[in-house]
């Protein structure tokens, strides 16, 4: 089990670190033409939202969908907060404690 | 033109190591609930350094899933950073190759939020960024190791630690929200998100909902020429 635990972490490395590399080594040599520079300003805001939905309102195994979720009721406050103190050590601590409260109250 | 890179640096990765303690914790916590020595935790946080895919390799790890589902796994999870790094690309143009390939390493959705905006600004440099890559890394490592370490004494889902993933998305999204056309995009990928989620098995949703949502933003702005205002 720990030789395969090694294994399976500097695969995971790998396959990590080449996404993370490839357009630094690449990309940074050549000048991209506009439409593509516009693209990506657009891409960080998709991805983060596209990652941050799923779980609010979608859940188990297999997924369907949720709205009676404790994550996305407690996910407005969150937002609330973060929008307002841009704070991302605050927003992570006020997000938990209302998250711990919900599971004690609900 | 020489500037101290590394107070600013630490500084402004202060705001990634806070919001990093609470996440590194829960991700040692639940390591060491899955079976994971702290050295393998800290071994998986500094070559991975990667923490929604550590995340879901731990939980798929004790569900007993095989190897190559859990590197395919994290290469879909972590294909985003492809796009981060794109992104970075635009404003690092010309940098010194081996220099790119250490700040490679650091590439995470928190020090891109940060280092991506800074560039932006145009107060910030490589330099800068290579130091608040590593301060985060360091940061990452020691909390998840902690996590292993103190894992033992905190019973599971206590403290509400489920949630630090998702309130730190949360955050690093309202980061990213700067134009009303970035919103518009953010809200579509969201949605078109939680469709393919919902239609497609494993981790491909994300890259495909925000390639096809960036692609719908950027037709949007370039029909109606909104692409530079805010």
């Amino acid at each position: 089990m720990p030789d395969t635990y090694v294994f399976i972490i500097v695969a995971m490395g790998l396959v990590t670190y080449i996404p993370r590399w490839l357009p630094l080594f690449i990309l940074t040599k050549y000048t991209l033409p506009g439409w593509f520079k516009d693209w990506l300003t657009l891409i960080p805001a998709s991805v983060l939202s596209a990652l941050l939905l799923p779980a609010l309102v979608t859940g188990g195994d297999p997924r369907h969908f949720d709205i009676m979720r404790p994550e996305l009721w407690v996910a407005v406050p969150t937002f609330i907060f973060a929008l307002a103190t841009k704070s991302l050590g605050g927003t992570v601590v006020v997000g938990m404690v209302l998250f711990w409260l919900s599971g004690k109250l609900l | 033109m020489v500037r101290n890179p590394i107070l600013p640096g630490v500084k402004a990765a202060w705001p990634i190591c806070l919001g990093y303690i609470p996440i590194g914790l829960a991700f040692g916590v639940l390591a060491q609930k899955a079976g994971m020595t702290w050295f393998q935790i800290a071994l998986m946080s500094s070559i991975v350094f990667a923490g929604s895919s550590q995340f879901i390799a731990v939980s798929m790890l004790a569900g007993g899933s095989a190897a190559l589902a859990v590197i395919m796994t994290a290469f879909f999870v972590n294909l985003r950073h492809l796009l981060m790094s794109s992104s970075l690309a635009t404003l690092l143009h010309n940098e010194h190759r081996g220099k790119l390939s250490i700040f490679a390493y650091g590439v995470t959705d928190e020090s891109f939020a940060i280092n991506y905006t800074r560039l932006l600004a145009g107060d910030w440099d490589l330099n800068r960024s290579l130091v608040l890559n590593h301060t985060a890394n360091a940061c990452w490592i020691l909390s998840t190791v902690a996590g292993g370490f103190f894992g033992h004494l905190i019973p599971a889902h206590s403290l509400g630690i489920d949630y630090a993933l998702i309130a730190m998305f949360i955050c690093l999204l309202v980061f990213q929200l700067t134009s009303r056309l970035i919103v518009l995009t953010a809200v579509i990928a969201g949605m078109l998100s939680v469709v393919l989620a919902l239609w497609i098995p494993g981790n491909s949703y994300i890259v495909l909902a925000s390639v096809i949502a960036a692609t719908i933003g950027l037709g949007i702005g370039r029909l109606s020429r909104t692409f530079h205002e805010t």
